[in-house]
């Protein structure tokens, strides 16, 4: 994204009186770059001992960047970390663990097949004179720490595998108590918890906030950030914007510190034809990721899926293109009712899905461009089984070449092209299906700004021509300047639909997130 | 296609000009030359060698193996394999020789060797698609499977006495010294290059090598594909099962050991990558070739079996290693 030539004023309060502890870890002028991503710029970050932070932001704003800096994954480019008021560098995972940095993660990284005790105190087990392991003061000692946390119902001998998620983060906590870790990273620890294991959880803060830790705590979700946490720091787009405490400042404050202003990209000016109903989804549901979706999509419309990570609307796009199965409802395409079993189902129906993991799902690396472009179309451009390649030459050239493709020739590996252009091949590749609807999965994530603004010039052309389009979209300007309409989904559930006349970028923040309107 | 039609994007060549060393120095050129050397070296080695009637007798030392080596190829390409070809051979060529004793007669006896052959090759990928099994795992248990039914059925016996006129598939020749088995494996490689190379199932045998997850999004059908190509795997084994019996006239239980690590030496000397997603069927045919050449050159020297499995060991690790090796140095090297 391009740099806002007019940053936002950072609010920052000044510590209050009773206050004025010393930080026990301060970053500042933190910047991180990958290959054409800026994923931090001159960010600053201070943790105070006995106090939780919330670490506040969209998707893409760089939180997990600054965690994994935090905890020696990745070197900054730029900027000092200080600890105690010393300043340090992180080189390693190791390193990190040393200066009494522990982080507990969504999905707990800790090994299933060692018991409690083993994990608790794996790397600084207690050792016998002979050096081996001291297996009885070990499980004593995993006794205290569990039994000091309020976690005594937990048996240090169990395996780890046997233990709930809620449970196996009590043990990742009394890890970080065994190696008398001062500060306490959780990155969106509540995700996958129940209420009342969140409640839990949120006794397990308080104690570690009572031991004098310094808690970061990372979600999206605002009603636990008010309930648990003392300070914010807000990012967007890689940089801080805002700090501040918490019982001060309302929500509606903190959701536009997020949103901020967004003068960073001109989207195509376009006037939209929008016909009859094409697509029609209702009653789509999945045992485990989503309920009851319903919407309509009409012909010549661009309609955005907006959400939180996590609320469902990838899983909901691959059952619709037949990748992943459902449980019950209905897709009428076009009068005709259809169930794809598969994606070669879908894709001969006129729908396809252009995914997310441009990796791992788009491209096939290793192969050439035109290969790449022909593969879902192959039954088009070979007759009786072989292939034509003048046929692939020219659907792939038709394709690219609208895309405004940078490659030397057709015939180079797709995996020797950067990111936006192997976006562009991804995207030829699905639209020289000739679809009738074409869902795109977060469509620019992770591209340069030339190769979003190709992107973006296309979908408009698109449906200009009388194609539909979902886009799935985590960015909000890419929501606010494409779509025509705006369906929001919440934990699995389309929550609200806009039409995209006056919306604003809070409005869709607050729905996606639950926050009542005030 | 010109610039001014394409209003949108710079004009993007379908290829650029190959380079001649890039040519020069590829895989098939390298086994190109290692073939003529051996030839060289063996024809100096012994003054047998160069004769047309060693040299047709040479080509009995690969055929059977390349057959399934052709199949093989295509699927290990698509990112499977399977270890069980010596034990369908083992097991059709006991089918056939049960059937003799009931008074089958030849083509009758040919269908059943075949037939035995897919139906095993069929059993392999099921089990790897349907129940979603590492095939690495599935064909060593159906290796032990297939020729532990081999087993139990023959005991330390030996089936013999098939029809005479079952004898022309392993020992007969088309015209001079031309064997059948040759001209049939020149038409099977044939009709695998064309499967490989210039069919839109070839193309996504590769894409599902190269990517499973991104060819299933983009419609292709990958374990109907992995399906069809453990059947195609057991079909020339069965092939290569009635060409071997035919040859030797009998049925052991031990028939065509260890003949999977042959054909998987042969697999991946023809440039296919053990990973999967490269590899090409002229490759594997000229692997074939220099297999044969070398164990037909030692054996004119009279070295005996055990070295040349030996050898033969050697060989496999020196060529899945080659190219690692390779690509490691010349990562080290400054650019």
């Amino acid at each position: 994204m391009l740099a806002d030539p007019h940053p936002a004023r950072i609010v920052r309060d000044p510590p209050r009186e009773g206050e004025g502890k010393t930080p026990l870890l301060t970053l500042s002028g933190i910047s991180k770059s990958f290959p054409g991503v800026r994923a931090l710029h001159d960010v600053a970050l201070s943790l105070y001992p006995g106090q939780v932070t919330a670490l506040i932001g969209e998707n893409g704003a760089g939180k997990s960047t600054l965690v994994k800096i935090l905890t020696g994954i990745y070197q900054p480019d730029a900027g000092e970390i200080n600890v105690a008021g010393a300043a340090v560098n992180l080189p390693t995972a190791h390193a990190a663990f040393e200066r009494g940095i522990t982080a507990i993660h969504q999905e707990t990284v800790l090994f299933d097949e060692l018991s409690v005790a083993e994990n608790i105190f794996l790397g600084h087990a207690p050792k016998t004179r002979f050096g081996t392991i001291d297996w009885g003061t070990m499980r004593s000692q995993a006794r205290e720490v569990l039994d000091a946390m309020g976690a005594a119902h937990i048996d240090p001998d169990t395996r780890l595998k046997d233990l709930g998620i809620a449970n196996k983060h009590l043990v990742a906590v009394g890890r970080a108590m065994s190696i008398d870790a001062r500060i306490v990273i959780m990155d969106e620890p509540t995700a996958a918890l129940s209420a009342k294991e969140i409640e839990e959880l949120f006794l397990l803060i308080e104690f570690l906030k009572g031991d004098g830790k310094a808690v970061l705590f990372i979600s999206h979700k605002f009603d636990e950030i008010y309930r648990i946490a003392d300070r914010y720091t807000v990012f967007r787009d890689g940089e801080m914007v805002g700090e501040g405490l918490l019982k001060d400042t309302s929500q509606g404050d903190i959701v536009k510190l997020m949103v901020g202003r967004s003068v960073d990209h001109i989207f195509p000016q376009r006037e939209a034809h929008i016909g009859a109903p094409v697509l029609k989804i209702s009653g789509l549901s999945h045992p485990t990721e989503f309920d009851d979706i319903g919407f309509e999509l009409r012909k010549g419309e661009i309609l955005g899926f907006y959400g939180l990570v996590g609320a469902g609307r990838s899983e909901v796009m691959q059952a619709i293109a037949g990748i992943t199965r459902t449980s019950r409802g209905s897709i009428t395409l076009e009068g005709e009712a259809i169930a794809p079993r598969s994606a070669a189902d879908s894709i001969e129906k006129g729908i396809v899905y252009v995914p997310e993991e441009r990796g791992k799902q788009g491209v096939v690396i290793g192969m050439p461009i035109f290969q790449n472009v022909s593969l879902p179309s192959l039954k088009r451009t070979s007759k009786s089984g072989l292939l034509r390649l003048a046929e692939e030459f020219a659907l792939a050239r038709k394709y690219t070449e609208r895309l405004d493709l940078r490659a030397a020739s057709l015939s180079q590996d797709v995996g020797t092209l950067s990111g936006g252009n192997q976006q562009k091949v991804v995207i030829a590749k699905w639209l020289a299906t000739a679809p009738k609807v074409i869902i795109l999965d977060e469509p620019t994530k992770g591209i340069d700004i030339g190769s979003k603004a190709a992107v973006h010039g296309f979908m408009a052309e698109l449906v200009a021509q009388g194609l539909s389009v979902i886009m799935v979209s985590s960015e909000l300007p890419e929501i606010l300047g494409m779509s025509d309409r705006v369906v929001v989904m919440r934990e699995g559930r389309i929550v609200a639909v806009h039409e995209n006349k006056g919306l604003d970028a809070e409005t869709l923040v607050r729905t996606a997130a639950g926050i009542v309107a005030q | 296609m010109s610039a001014t039609e394409t209003p949108h994007g710079r004009h993007i060549p379908d290829r650029l000009d190959r380079p001649l060393r890039s040519a020069v120095f590829s895989w098939e050129a390298l086994l190109i030359a290692v073939a003529i050397s051996i030839f060289a070296v063996n024809s100096f080695a012994s003054p047998y060698f160069l004769d047309a009637w060693s040299l047709s007798d040479l080509t009995f030392n690969f055929t059977e193996k390349a057959l399934i080596a052709l199949a093989m190829a295509l699927l290990i390409i698509s990112g499977e394999i399977d270890l069980s070809v010596a034990a369908i051979i083992a097991l059709a060529s006991t089918m056939m020789g049960m059937a003799v004793q009931f008074g089958v007669g030849t083509s009758g006896l040919v269908a059943i060797g075949i037939g035995v052959g897919l139906a095993c090759g069929a059993f392999n990928g099921l089990l790897v698609t349907r129940l979603g099994l590492p095939s690495i795992v599935v064909t060593i248990g159906t290796m032990s499977l297939f020729r532990g039914v081999a087993f139990i059925i023959l005991g330390d016996q030996a089936y013999k006495g098939y029809p005479e006129s079952f004898a022309f598939f392993g020992q007969g020749y088309v015209w001079w010294v031309v064997s059948f088995e040759l001209v049939l494996f020149l038409g099977a490689a044939v009709i695998y290059y064309v499967i490989l190379h210039r069919t839109s199932f070839g193309r996504r045998v590769f894409a599902i090598g190269n990517n499973p997850v991104a060819a299933q999004f983009s419609g292709v059908r990958v374990e109907r594909i992995k399906f069809i190509l453990f059947c195609l795997t057991g079909l020339m084994s069965g092939i290569a099962a009635v060409l071997i019996t035919s040859r030797l006239g009998s049925t052991r239980p031990s028939i065509a050991q260890g003949y999977e690590l042959e054909v998987i030496t042969m697999v991946v000397l023809g440039g296919v990558s053990i990973l999967g997603g490269a590899g090409s069927i002229p490759g594997v045919v000229l692997a074939a070739l220099i297999m044969g050449l070398v164990t037909f050159g030692l054996g004119l020297l009279n070295v005996p079996g055990i070295v040349m499995s030996i050898f033969i060991g050697l060989l496999l690790i020196l060529v899945i290693a080659l190219p690692i090796v390779w690509r490691r140095l010349m990562k080290e090297r400054p650019a």
